[in-house]
């Protein structure tokens, strides 16, 4: 198959919001190319609009100018339906507050997203199960999100964004509720899948954690790219960093 | 349209070739699904319930009262107008007890619906998921509202020393006021959840999602 290298391009994306006589301008032309397995960090101060683009990228909300292209698909040109199957089955979506449904089990949660995408209950089961397995879950299956910590709670999510192999994660600040061990247990999990499924993840954060497992990072500041870094960038960097 | 079990294990391979529409779920994994959540949220399910019941339960009583024989002068006239305007009053506060019963049911779920939405449900799941959670607390609690208005009135009226004009005549009219009650309960029922339902399903999912409840 002559997959297109690049997953996700977004060019000159533009969003503003009118808070009655202010204009507050969210991303103000951002262009971005993600390659295909790539693990990518938006960085960037909090308000910066690292989840407007999040958002633009997911078919979450519309940018006001600029398109997006998932696959080389116009994200703009999809239906309703188009829309909902880019969701189920190309792109996982996780949140900094988890977002799972509280009154489901673990394993119910997961399952949800096979159940949307058609597949046969028992064959759903069994793929959610595989799933919660892989993130370490494998003995919650039964218990509701109050019963789980913020980190297990965020395995789950995992779980439930990979359930349907999806092409690409979008990960809202995933970290930003957890402590800092737990936190690095996560980056490391999302890390791992991306190396082992070859999923390519895309992650909006301040954590300064997410820059050792980065293949990229881009720093946004006030809608604007300012500058983009490559690994290798990286390591010189860190210690440049941790002086902030 | 096929269930994307080739997509099993190469990433996206499925949208890569060209995006496909997405499935609509048959209608009874929807009932499953609406069962399990009325079932899972059972003193959710329970308040809003009762919101419809009692509503109905007064409505009933009202009802029944009119359905007692009474003579023809004209105070009687007066009386049976009366009982009109109650019924009328009694259907107004239901009305506005389930309005709002539905109104809160869907609102504090709004997060739920954005990360379902983000997860792959469409609009049309979402409508009738909750289309089919009010459509059976509606009949199931009108149901139940009518008996106990009906069993407390007529209760009453016996304990007053009525009970000879309870011909089955009254029972049939009795009847006649259940189906019009259950229709009525659930007609407000849906009235009030589907329009909110629909507006939840339409927002776009980062609305949905933002909102904390
Ligand atoms: N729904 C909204 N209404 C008004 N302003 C918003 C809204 N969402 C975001 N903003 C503003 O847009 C800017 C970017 O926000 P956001 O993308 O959430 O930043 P980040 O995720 O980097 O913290 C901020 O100034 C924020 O206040
Ligand atoms: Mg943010």
């Amino acid at each position: 198959m002559a997959a297109n290298e690049y997953v996700v391009r977004a060019k000159g994306l533009t969003k503003e919001y009118r808070m009655g006589e202010e204009v507050i301008t969210a991303l103000n032309g951002v262009d971005i190319d993600i390659k295909r397995g790539e693990y990518i960090s938006i960085m960037g101060p909090s308000g910066s609009g690292k989840s407007t683009l999040f958002n633009a990228i997911g078919g979450m909300d519309r940018p006001d100018t600029g398109s997006v292209f998932i696959n080389d698909v116009d994200m703009a040109q999809l239906d309703a339906r188009e829309l909902a199957y880019l969701r189920c089955h190309t792109i996982g979506y996780i949140f900094q507050s988890y977002n799972l449904i509280q009154v489901m089990t673990a394993l119910e949660n997961v399952t949800l997203p096979t159940v949307f995408a058609g597949a046969p209950s028992d064959e759903g089961i069994e793929r959610a199960i595989e799933m919660l397995n892989i993130v370490g879950l494998g003995h919650r299956l039964h218990n509701r999100p109050s019963q789980l910590s913020g980190g297990q709670q965020q395995r789950v999510a995992i779980a439930r964004a990979l359930v349907n192999n999806p092409a690409i994660i979008l990960a809202d600040e995933p970290t930003a509720n957890l402590d800092l061990k737990t936190g690095e247990e996560i980056i490391q999990l999302l890390r791992k899948l991306n190396e082992d499924h070859g999923v390519t993840i895309i992650s909006a954060t301040h954590d300064l954690k997410m820059l050792n497992v980065s293949d990229r990072i881009v720093w946004i500041r006030d809608g604007r790219i300012a500058k983009i870094e490559e690994r290798a960038d990286i390591e010189i960097n860190i210690g440049e960093m941790e002086g902030h | 349209m096929s269930v994307e079990a080739s997509s099993k294990r190469d990433p996206g391979a499925g949208a890569r070739a060209g995006v496909q529409k997405q499935i609509q779920l048959p209608f009874r994994v929807v009932w499953a699904i609406s069962i399990k959540s009325i079932r899972i949220r059972l003193m959710r399910s329970l308040i809003t319930a009762s919101g419809i019941f009692l509503g109905i339960a007064f409505f009933s009583s009202v009802r029944t009262v009119g359905l007692f024989p009474v003579g023809l002068d004209a105070e009687a006239i007066a009386a049976a107008n009366r009982q009109k305007w109650l019924a009328i009053m009694a259907l107004l506060v239901c009305a506005v007890g389930i309005t709002n019963a539905m109104l809160m049911s869907i609102t504090e779920r709004f997060k739920e619906i954005g990360t379902m939405k983000c997860l792959g449900a469409l609009d049309k799941f979402i409508v009738m998921l909750f289309f089919i959670e009010a459509s059976l607390m509606g009949v199931i609690a009108s149901a139940l509202g009518w008996v106990a208005g009906w069993l407390v009135t007529v209760g009453a009226h016996l304990f007053s020393g009525g009970g000879k004009d309870l011909t089955l005549n009254f029972g049939f009219r009795s009847l006649g006021e259940m189906v019009l009650s259950v229709v009525l309960g659930t007609a407000i029922t849906l009235i009030a959840a589907i329009p909110t339902a629909r507006n939840a399903a339409k927002m776009q999912a980062v609305v949905a999602l933002r909102s904390e409840i």
